[in-house]
Protein backbone atom coordinates (compact mmCIF):
# COMPACT_ATOMS: atom_id res chain seq x y z
CA UNK A 1 0.00 0.00 0.00
CA UNK A 2 3.10 2.16 -0.26
CA UNK A 3 2.78 3.20 3.39
CA UNK A 4 4.64 2.05 6.44
CA UNK A 5 2.96 1.71 9.85
CA UNK A 6 3.89 5.21 10.97
CA UNK A 7 2.56 6.79 7.80
CA UNK A 8 -0.66 4.75 7.99
CA UNK A 9 -1.30 5.68 11.64
CA UNK A 10 -0.81 9.33 10.73
CA UNK A 11 -2.98 9.03 7.62
CA UNK A 12 -5.83 7.25 9.44
CA UNK A 13 -5.52 9.60 12.43
CA UNK A 14 -5.72 12.71 10.26
CA UNK A 15 -8.83 11.63 8.38
CA UNK A 16 -10.71 10.35 11.46
CA UNK A 17 -13.48 12.72 12.47
CA UNK A 18 -12.76 14.21 15.88
CA UNK A 19 -15.24 14.89 18.65
CA UNK A 20 -16.43 18.49 18.59
CA UNK A 21 -14.53 19.95 21.55
CA UNK A 22 -16.22 23.36 21.46
CA UNK A 23 -19.75 21.91 21.59
CA UNK A 24 -18.64 19.35 24.22
CA UNK A 25 -17.11 22.12 26.37
CA UNK A 26 -20.23 24.28 26.17
CA UNK A 27 -22.50 21.33 27.04
CA UNK A 28 -20.17 20.31 29.89
CA UNK A 29 -20.18 23.88 31.21
CA UNK A 30 -23.99 24.09 31.20
CA UNK A 31 -24.62 20.62 32.69
CA UNK A 32 -21.76 20.95 35.20
CA UNK A 33 -22.95 24.41 36.21
CA UNK A 34 -26.49 23.12 36.64
CA UNK A 35 -25.28 20.31 38.94
CA UNK A 36 -23.27 22.81 41.01
CA UNK A 37 -26.32 25.10 41.30
CA UNK A 38 -28.35 22.10 42.35
CA UNK A 39 -25.75 21.33 45.04
CA UNK A 40 -25.87 24.93 46.23
CA UNK A 41 -29.68 24.72 46.28
CA UNK A 42 -29.60 21.63 48.49
CA UNK A 43 -27.09 23.32 50.81
CA UNK A 44 -29.30 26.40 51.16
CA UNK A 45 -32.30 24.15 51.73
CA UNK A 46 -30.55 22.27 54.54
CA UNK A 47 -29.41 25.57 56.15
CA UNK A 48 -33.00 26.82 55.86
CA UNK A 49 -34.16 23.63 57.57
CA UNK A 50 -31.90 24.48 60.46
CA UNK A 51 -28.65 22.54 59.82
CA UNK A 52 -25.24 24.04 60.55
CA UNK A 53 -23.36 25.19 57.43
CA UNK A 54 -20.73 22.42 57.59
CA UNK A 55 -23.38 19.74 58.04
CA UNK A 56 -25.49 21.31 55.27
CA UNK A 57 -22.50 21.12 52.87
CA UNK A 58 -21.92 17.46 53.69
CA UNK A 59 -25.61 16.66 53.29
CA UNK A 60 -25.60 18.45 49.94
CA UNK A 61 -22.76 16.18 48.70
CA UNK A 62 -24.53 13.12 50.06
CA UNK A 63 -27.72 14.09 48.22
CA UNK A 64 -25.88 14.51 44.90
CA UNK A 65 -24.08 11.18 45.38
CA UNK A 66 -27.42 9.48 46.11
CA UNK A 67 -29.16 11.04 43.11
CA UNK A 68 -26.31 10.10 40.74
CA UNK A 69 -26.40 6.54 42.08
CA UNK A 70 -30.17 6.40 41.70
CA UNK A 71 -30.04 7.78 38.15
CA UNK A 72 -27.35 5.23 37.28
CA UNK A 73 -29.54 2.43 38.61
CA UNK A 74 -32.59 3.43 36.64
CA UNK A 75 -30.55 3.92 33.47
CA UNK A 76 -30.75 7.72 33.12
CA UNK A 77 -27.20 8.69 34.01
CA UNK A 78 -25.43 7.33 30.92
CA UNK A 79 -28.05 8.95 28.70
CA UNK A 80 -27.42 12.34 30.32
CA UNK A 81 -23.63 11.85 30.46
CA UNK A 82 -23.55 11.06 26.73
CA UNK A 83 -24.30 14.75 26.20
CA UNK A 84 -22.98 16.27 29.41
CA UNK A 85 -19.51 14.63 29.27
CA UNK A 86 -17.22 16.29 31.78
CA UNK A 87 -20.26 18.18 33.10
CA UNK A 88 -21.42 15.06 34.91
CA UNK A 89 -17.97 13.45 35.24
CA UNK A 90 -16.11 16.18 37.12
CA UNK A 91 -18.60 16.95 39.95
CA UNK A 92 -19.13 14.36 42.69
CA UNK A 93 -21.86 12.81 40.49
CA UNK A 94 -19.22 11.29 38.17
CA UNK A 95 -17.56 9.55 41.08
CA UNK A 96 -20.86 8.15 42.27
CA UNK A 97 -21.61 6.82 38.77
CA UNK A 98 -18.11 5.34 38.46
CA UNK A 99 -18.76 3.26 41.59
CA UNK A 100 -22.43 2.40 41.01
CA UNK A 101 -22.19 1.40 37.33
CA UNK A 102 -19.62 -1.41 37.72
CA UNK A 103 -21.36 -2.57 40.91
CA UNK A 104 -24.65 -3.03 39.04
CA UNK A 105 -22.83 -4.66 36.12
CA UNK A 106 -20.97 -7.18 38.26
CA UNK A 107 -24.07 -8.45 40.08
CA UNK A 108 -24.14 -11.48 37.80
CA UNK A 109 -20.73 -12.55 39.15
CA UNK A 110 -21.95 -12.59 42.77
CA UNK A 111 -21.74 -10.16 45.69
CA UNK A 112 -18.14 -10.95 46.72
CA UNK A 113 -16.31 -11.83 43.50
CA UNK A 114 -18.57 -9.52 41.48
CA UNK A 115 -20.07 -6.44 43.12
CA UNK A 116 -17.50 -5.89 45.88
CA UNK A 117 -14.41 -6.60 43.80
CA UNK A 118 -15.52 -4.79 40.64
CA UNK A 119 -17.03 -1.76 42.36
CA UNK A 120 -13.76 0.21 42.39
CA UNK A 121 -12.50 -0.84 38.99
CA UNK A 122 -12.96 2.69 37.59
CA UNK A 123 -12.91 4.79 40.77
CA UNK A 124 -9.97 2.85 42.28
CA UNK A 125 -7.22 4.83 40.55
CA UNK A 126 -8.89 8.11 41.59
CA UNK A 127 -9.00 6.97 45.23
CA UNK A 128 -5.39 5.70 45.21
CA UNK A 129 -3.82 8.66 43.45
CA UNK A 130 -6.14 11.13 45.18
CA UNK A 131 -4.96 9.81 48.54
CA UNK A 132 -1.30 9.87 47.43
CA UNK A 133 -1.70 13.45 46.20
CA UNK A 134 -3.29 14.52 49.51
CA UNK A 135 -0.40 12.95 51.47
CA UNK A 136 2.15 14.80 49.35
CA UNK A 137 0.14 18.00 49.75
CA UNK A 138 0.00 17.42 53.51
CA UNK A 139 3.77 16.98 53.77
CA UNK A 140 4.45 20.13 51.76
CA UNK A 141 1.91 22.00 53.88
CA UNK A 142 3.57 20.70 57.07
CA UNK A 143 7.07 21.82 56.11
CA UNK A 144 6.11 25.21 54.70
CA UNK A 145 3.61 26.39 57.30
CA UNK A 146 3.94 24.35 60.47
CA UNK A 147 7.70 23.85 60.79
CA UNK A 148 8.23 27.57 60.29
CA UNK A 149 5.97 28.18 63.27
CA UNK A 150 3.48 30.23 61.24
CA UNK B 1 3.38 -17.46 -6.08
CA UNK B 2 0.84 -19.91 -4.81
CA UNK B 3 -2.73 -19.00 -5.65
CA UNK B 4 -4.62 -18.04 -2.52
CA UNK B 5 -8.11 -18.39 -4.01
CA UNK B 6 -9.73 -21.66 -2.92
CA UNK B 7 -12.19 -23.19 -5.37
CA UNK B 8 -15.24 -25.21 -4.32
CA UNK B 9 -17.41 -27.29 -6.62
CA UNK B 10 -20.21 -28.70 -4.52
CA UNK B 11 -20.93 -26.48 -1.55
CA UNK B 12 -24.41 -25.01 -1.35
CA UNK B 13 -26.28 -22.90 1.19
CA UNK B 14 -29.47 -24.73 2.21
CA UNK B 15 -30.86 -21.85 4.24
CA UNK B 16 -30.03 -19.24 6.87
CA UNK B 17 -31.61 -18.12 10.14
CA UNK B 18 -31.10 -14.75 11.82
CA UNK B 19 -32.16 -13.29 15.14
CA UNK B 20 -31.64 -9.66 16.18
CA UNK B 21 -32.36 -7.26 19.03
CA UNK B 22 -34.12 -3.91 19.37
CA UNK B 23 -31.59 -1.52 17.78
CA UNK B 24 -31.24 -3.72 14.71
CA UNK B 25 -35.01 -3.87 14.43
CA UNK B 26 -35.12 -0.08 14.36
CA UNK B 27 -32.66 -0.05 11.45
CA UNK B 28 -33.39 -0.13 7.72
CA UNK B 29 -32.94 -3.93 7.35
CA UNK B 30 -35.64 -4.90 9.86
CA UNK B 31 -37.78 -6.78 7.33
CA UNK B 32 -34.92 -9.08 6.34
CA UNK B 33 -34.36 -10.70 9.74
CA UNK B 34 -36.23 -13.86 10.75
CA UNK B 35 -36.66 -13.23 14.46
CA UNK B 36 -36.35 -10.37 16.89
CA UNK B 37 -36.84 -9.73 20.57
CA UNK B 38 -36.93 -6.32 22.20
CA UNK B 39 -36.00 -7.81 25.59
CA UNK B 40 -32.26 -7.24 25.91
CA UNK B 41 -32.09 -10.24 28.28
CA UNK B 42 -34.01 -12.55 25.89
CA UNK B 43 -35.80 -13.95 28.93
CA UNK B 44 -32.55 -14.88 30.73
CA UNK B 45 -30.96 -13.69 33.96
CA UNK B 46 -27.62 -12.41 32.63
CA UNK B 47 -26.46 -10.86 29.37
CA UNK B 48 -24.07 -13.78 28.81
CA UNK B 49 -26.95 -16.23 29.13
CA UNK B 50 -28.95 -13.98 26.80
CA UNK B 51 -26.31 -14.33 24.08
CA UNK B 52 -26.36 -18.12 24.41
CA UNK B 53 -30.15 -17.99 24.16
CA UNK B 54 -29.75 -16.10 20.86
CA UNK B 55 -27.57 -18.95 19.59
CA UNK B 56 -30.11 -21.56 20.74
CA UNK B 57 -33.07 -19.77 19.18
CA UNK B 58 -31.25 -19.19 15.88
CA UNK B 59 -30.15 -22.81 15.59
CA UNK B 60 -33.65 -24.08 16.39
CA UNK B 61 -35.03 -21.80 13.69
CA UNK B 62 -32.42 -23.08 11.21
CA UNK B 63 -33.42 -26.67 11.98
CA UNK B 64 -37.07 -25.74 11.49
CA UNK B 65 -36.47 -23.87 8.21
CA UNK B 66 -34.37 -26.65 6.72
CA UNK B 67 -36.53 -29.47 8.08
CA UNK B 68 -33.48 -31.03 9.76
CA UNK B 69 -33.03 -32.47 13.20
CA UNK B 70 -29.74 -31.89 15.04
CA UNK B 71 -28.78 -35.54 14.43
CA UNK B 72 -29.06 -34.95 10.65
CA UNK B 73 -26.24 -32.41 10.81
CA UNK B 74 -22.69 -33.76 10.64
CA UNK B 75 -20.72 -30.81 11.89
CA UNK B 76 -21.29 -27.51 13.67
CA UNK B 77 -18.74 -24.68 13.55
CA UNK B 78 -18.86 -21.31 15.21
CA UNK B 79 -17.71 -18.82 17.76
CA UNK B 80 -18.30 -15.44 19.35
CA UNK B 81 -16.50 -12.64 21.17
CA UNK B 82 -16.92 -13.72 24.79
CA UNK B 83 -13.85 -15.05 26.59
CA UNK B 84 -13.06 -18.50 25.18
CA UNK B 85 -16.23 -18.42 23.01
CA UNK B 86 -18.55 -19.42 25.87
CA UNK B 87 -21.70 -17.93 24.33
CA UNK B 88 -21.50 -20.44 21.49
CA UNK B 89 -20.41 -23.34 23.72
CA UNK B 90 -23.45 -22.95 25.99
CA UNK B 91 -25.72 -22.22 23.06
CA UNK B 92 -24.82 -25.36 21.10
CA UNK B 93 -24.49 -27.73 24.06
CA UNK B 94 -28.06 -28.99 23.69
CA UNK B 95 -27.67 -29.96 20.04
CA UNK B 96 -25.09 -32.74 20.50
CA UNK B 97 -23.68 -32.07 17.01
CA UNK B 98 -19.88 -32.56 16.65
CA UNK B 99 -18.53 -29.05 17.19
CA UNK B 100 -15.49 -27.03 16.19
CA UNK B 101 -15.11 -23.74 18.05
CA UNK B 102 -13.46 -21.01 16.02
CA UNK B 103 -12.30 -17.48 16.74
CA UNK B 104 -11.84 -14.83 14.10
CA UNK B 105 -13.48 -12.02 16.07
CA UNK B 106 -16.16 -10.44 13.87
CA UNK B 107 -15.07 -12.51 10.84
CA UNK B 108 -15.91 -15.77 12.64
CA UNK B 109 -18.96 -16.74 10.58
CA UNK B 110 -16.98 -16.41 7.33
CA UNK B 111 -14.02 -18.28 8.82
CA UNK B 112 -16.45 -21.00 9.92
CA UNK B 113 -18.04 -21.06 6.45
CA UNK B 114 -14.64 -21.50 4.77
CA UNK B 115 -13.74 -24.39 7.09
CA UNK B 116 -17.18 -25.94 6.55
CA UNK B 117 -16.83 -25.57 2.75
CA UNK B 118 -13.49 -27.38 2.87
CA UNK B 119 -14.98 -30.24 4.92
CA UNK B 120 -17.92 -30.56 2.52
CA UNK B 121 -15.95 -30.15 -0.70
CA UNK B 122 -13.34 -32.58 0.56
CA UNK B 123 -16.04 -35.18 1.03
CA UNK B 124 -15.62 -35.53 4.78
CA UNK B 125 -19.16 -34.47 5.67
CA UNK B 126 -22.42 -34.02 3.76
CA UNK B 127 -23.47 -30.91 5.59
CA UNK B 128 -22.33 -28.47 8.25
CA UNK B 129 -23.97 -25.66 10.16
CA UNK B 130 -22.10 -22.45 10.99
CA UNK B 131 -23.10 -20.02 13.74
CA UNK B 132 -21.84 -16.78 15.24
CA UNK B 133 -23.30 -14.31 17.71
CA UNK B 134 -22.62 -11.07 19.52
CA UNK B 135 -24.49 -9.04 22.13
CA UNK B 136 -24.03 -5.33 22.75
CA UNK B 137 -24.08 -5.70 26.54
CA UNK B 138 -21.65 -8.62 26.80
CA UNK B 139 -19.22 -6.91 24.41
CA UNK B 140 -19.40 -3.60 26.28
CA UNK B 141 -18.76 -5.38 29.56
CA UNK B 142 -15.80 -7.30 28.18
CA UNK B 143 -14.08 -4.72 26.01
CA UNK B 144 -15.21 -1.30 27.26
CA UNK B 145 -16.94 0.13 30.32
CA UNK B 146 -19.80 -1.04 32.54
CA UNK B 147 -23.08 -0.47 30.76
CA UNK B 148 -24.40 2.34 32.94
CA UNK B 149 -21.08 4.19 33.12
CA UNK B 150 -21.47 7.70 31.76
CA UNK B 151 -18.92 8.02 28.99
CA UNK B 152 -18.82 9.72 25.62
CA UNK B 153 -17.99 7.84 22.42
CA UNK B 154 -15.84 9.15 19.61
CA UNK B 155 -17.22 9.58 16.06
CA UNK B 156 -15.10 6.63 14.83
CA UNK B 157 -16.43 4.19 17.46
CA UNK B 158 -18.86 1.43 16.49
CA UNK B 159 -21.84 -0.26 18.13
CA UNK B 160 -21.85 -4.03 18.69
CA UNK B 161 -24.78 -5.75 17.00
CA UNK B 162 -27.04 -7.83 19.24
CA UNK B 163 -27.91 -10.86 17.18
CA UNK B 164 -27.01 -14.24 15.82
CA UNK B 165 -26.73 -15.67 12.33
CA UNK B 166 -26.56 -19.32 11.38
CA UNK B 167 -26.36 -21.03 7.98
CA UNK B 168 -26.64 -24.63 6.84
CA UNK B 169 -24.12 -25.60 4.15
CA UNK B 170 -24.46 -28.91 2.28
CA UNK B 171 -23.36 -30.88 -0.78
CA UNK B 172 -26.96 -31.32 -2.02
CA UNK B 173 -27.50 -28.68 -4.71
CA UNK B 174 -29.54 -25.54 -4.04
CA UNK B 175 -29.45 -22.36 -6.15
CA UNK B 176 -26.96 -20.76 -3.76
CA UNK B 177 -23.40 -21.95 -4.21
CA UNK B 178 -20.22 -20.93 -2.41
CA UNK B 179 -17.70 -21.19 -5.22
CA UNK B 180 -14.57 -19.44 -3.98
CA UNK B 181 -12.88 -18.35 -0.79
CA UNK B 182 -9.77 -16.49 0.30
CA UNK B 183 -8.34 -17.05 3.77
CA UNK B 184 -7.15 -13.78 5.26
CA UNK B 185 -3.69 -12.99 6.57
CA UNK B 186 -3.24 -11.27 9.91
CA UNK B 187 -2.38 -7.67 9.09
CA UNK B 188 -0.99 -5.36 11.76
CA UNK B 189 -0.97 -1.78 10.55
CA UNK B 190 -0.02 -0.26 13.90
CA UNK B 191 -3.42 1.27 14.79
CA UNK B 192 -3.91 1.12 18.57
CA UNK B 193 -7.17 3.01 19.00
CA UNK B 194 -9.88 0.51 19.99
CA UNK B 195 -12.39 3.25 19.15
CA UNK B 196 -11.22 3.21 15.54
CA UNK B 197 -11.37 -0.48 14.68
CA UNK B 198 -12.44 0.41 11.14
CA UNK B 199 -8.98 1.88 10.51
CA UNK B 200 -7.36 -1.19 12.07
CA UNK B 201 -9.32 -3.64 9.90
CA UNK B 202 -9.34 -1.65 6.64
CA UNK B 203 -5.87 -2.81 5.55
CA UNK B 204 -6.73 -6.47 6.20
CA UNK B 205 -9.83 -6.13 3.99
CA UNK B 206 -7.77 -4.38 1.32
CA UNK B 207 -5.12 -7.13 1.41
CA UNK B 208 -7.71 -9.89 0.96
CA UNK B 209 -9.59 -8.03 -1.80
CA UNK B 210 -6.38 -7.28 -3.69
CA UNK B 211 -5.28 -10.91 -3.48
CA UNK B 212 -8.68 -12.05 -4.74
CA UNK B 213 -8.89 -9.68 -7.70
CA UNK B 214 -5.22 -10.12 -8.64
CA UNK B 215 -5.29 -13.89 -8.53
CA UNK B 216 -8.71 -14.64 -10.00
CA UNK B 217 -10.26 -13.57 -13.26
CA UNK B 218 -13.04 -11.78 -11.43
CA UNK B 219 -13.95 -8.22 -12.30
CA UNK B 220 -15.61 -5.89 -9.81
CA UNK B 221 -18.43 -4.95 -12.22
CA UNK B 222 -19.61 -8.59 -12.38
CA UNK B 223 -20.69 -8.53 -8.73
CA UNK B 224 -24.06 -7.30 -7.53
CA UNK B 225 -22.66 -6.61 -4.09
CA UNK B 226 -19.21 -6.61 -2.51
CA UNK B 227 -19.71 -6.31 1.23
CA UNK B 228 -17.16 -6.19 4.01
CA UNK B 229 -18.16 -7.15 7.56
CA UNK B 230 -17.86 -4.31 10.02
CA UNK B 231 -15.42 -1.67 8.84
CA UNK B 232 -18.07 0.94 9.59
CA UNK B 233 -18.25 4.24 7.72
CA UNK B 234 -14.73 5.23 8.76
CA UNK B 235 -13.08 1.94 7.80
CA UNK B 236 -15.10 1.65 4.61
CA UNK B 237 -14.05 5.07 3.36
CA UNK B 238 -10.44 4.30 4.30
CA UNK B 239 -10.54 1.00 2.41
CA UNK B 240 -11.99 2.72 -0.70
CA UNK B 241 -9.11 5.23 -0.62
CA UNK B 242 -6.49 2.51 -0.09
CA UNK B 243 -7.91 0.30 -2.87
CA UNK B 244 -7.88 3.25 -5.28
CA UNK B 245 -4.24 3.91 -4.42
CA UNK B 246 -3.58 0.32 -5.43
CA UNK B 247 -5.50 0.77 -8.67
CA UNK B 248 -8.67 -1.11 -7.74
CA UNK B 249 -11.99 0.72 -7.98
CA UNK B 250 -14.88 -1.44 -6.76
CA UNK B 251 -17.53 1.16 -7.58
CA UNK B 252 -20.84 1.66 -5.81
CA UNK B 253 -21.44 -2.09 -5.36
CA UNK B 254 -18.82 -1.96 -2.64
CA UNK B 255 -20.38 -1.51 0.78
CA UNK B 256 -20.07 -2.58 4.41
CA UNK B 257 -22.54 -4.52 6.56
CA UNK B 258 -21.70 -2.20 9.47
CA UNK B 259 -23.08 0.75 7.50
CA UNK B 260 -26.18 -1.10 6.27
CA UNK B 261 -27.69 -2.47 9.49
CA UNK B 262 -28.29 0.89 11.22
CA UNK B 263 -29.60 4.18 9.94
CA UNK B 264 -26.49 6.26 10.61
CA UNK B 265 -28.42 9.52 10.28
CA UNK B 266 -31.21 8.67 12.72
CA UNK B 267 -29.69 6.11 15.09
CA UNK B 268 -26.85 7.28 17.32
CA UNK B 269 -24.37 4.67 16.11
CA UNK B 270 -21.35 6.85 15.27
CA UNK B 271 -19.32 5.01 12.59
CA UNK B 272 -21.78 2.09 12.35
CA UNK B 273 -22.01 -1.48 13.55
CA UNK B 274 -19.50 -4.09 14.62
CA UNK B 275 -19.59 -7.53 16.23
CA UNK B 276 -19.74 -11.12 15.01
CA UNK B 277 -23.48 -10.80 14.41
CA UNK B 278 -23.02 -7.85 12.06
CA UNK B 279 -21.97 -9.78 8.94
CA UNK B 280 -23.66 -12.96 10.23
CA UNK B 281 -27.11 -11.33 10.23
CA UNK B 282 -26.62 -8.96 7.28
CA UNK B 283 -25.42 -11.75 4.98
CA UNK B 284 -27.83 -14.36 6.37
CA UNK B 285 -30.73 -11.89 6.42
CA UNK B 286 -30.40 -9.05 3.96
CA UNK B 287 -28.04 -10.40 1.28
CA UNK B 288 -29.23 -14.02 1.27
CA UNK B 289 -32.90 -13.03 1.15
CA UNK B 290 -32.19 -10.68 -1.74
CA UNK B 291 -30.51 -13.63 -3.47
CA UNK B 292 -33.69 -15.65 -2.89
CA UNK B 293 -35.68 -12.83 -4.50
CA UNK B 294 -33.22 -12.91 -7.44
CA UNK B 295 -32.17 -9.33 -6.74
CA UNK B 296 -28.58 -10.43 -6.09
CA UNK B 297 -26.94 -13.19 -8.13
CA UNK B 298 -23.28 -12.68 -7.43
CA UNK B 299 -21.98 -11.63 -4.03
CA UNK B 300 -18.56 -11.20 -2.54
CA UNK B 301 -18.62 -11.33 1.26
CA UNK B 302 -15.60 -10.34 3.31
CA UNK B 303 -15.70 -11.01 7.06
CA UNK B 304 -13.44 -8.62 8.96
CA UNK B 305 -12.12 -9.18 12.46
CA UNK B 306 -10.17 -7.01 14.91
CA UNK B 307 -8.12 -9.46 16.97
CA UNK B 308 -7.68 -7.46 20.15
CA UNK B 309 -8.47 -8.21 23.75
CA UNK B 310 -8.73 -6.08 26.85
CA UNK B 311 -5.20 -6.76 28.04
CA UNK B 312 -3.61 -6.07 24.67
CA UNK B 313 -5.41 -2.71 24.62
CA UNK B 314 -4.30 -1.88 28.17
CA UNK B 315 -0.73 -2.85 27.27
CA UNK B 316 -0.91 -0.33 24.42
CA UNK B 317 -0.54 -2.97 21.73
CA UNK B 318 -1.77 -2.44 18.19
CA UNK B 319 -4.82 -4.24 16.78
CA UNK B 320 -3.95 -7.15 14.45
CA UNK B 321 -6.77 -7.74 11.99
CA UNK B 322 -7.92 -10.38 9.55
CA UNK B 323 -10.37 -10.54 6.62
CA UNK B 324 -11.75 -13.75 5.09
CA UNK B 325 -13.61 -13.77 1.79
CA UNK B 326 -16.28 -16.00 0.28
CA UNK B 327 -17.84 -15.74 -3.17
CA UNK B 328 -21.51 -16.77 -3.31
CA UNK B 329 -23.37 -17.19 -6.60
CA UNK B 330 -26.97 -17.87 -7.45
CA UNK B 331 -26.97 -20.46 -10.22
Amino acid sequence: MHMNKKEYIEYAGNRAKKSNSVVNCIKAFIFGGFICCLGQGFRDLYVFLGEEELVASTLSSVTLIFLAGLFTGIGWFDKIAKHAGAGTLVPITGFSNAVTAPAIDAKSEGFITGVASQMFVIAGPVIVYGTVASIIYGIIYFFIYRSGGI
Amino acid sequence: MKNSVLQYENVFIADTATHVGKNELEGPLKDYFDMYDEDIYFGQKTFEKAESELVRRSLNLLFKKTGKKPEDISLLLGGDLLNQCVATSFGVAGTQIPFLGLYGACSTIIEASIVACSFINGGFVDNAAVVSSSHFCTAERQYRFPLEYGSQKTPTSQNTVTGCGTYLLQNTPTPYRICEAVIGKVVDNGIKDANNMGAAMATAAVDTLLRYFNESNARAENFDIIATGDLGKEGHELSVELLKRCGLDLGDKYTDCGMLIYDLNKQDMHSGASGCACIATVFGGYIFKRMQKKEINNALIIGTGALLNRNSSLQNESIPSVAHLIHVVRD
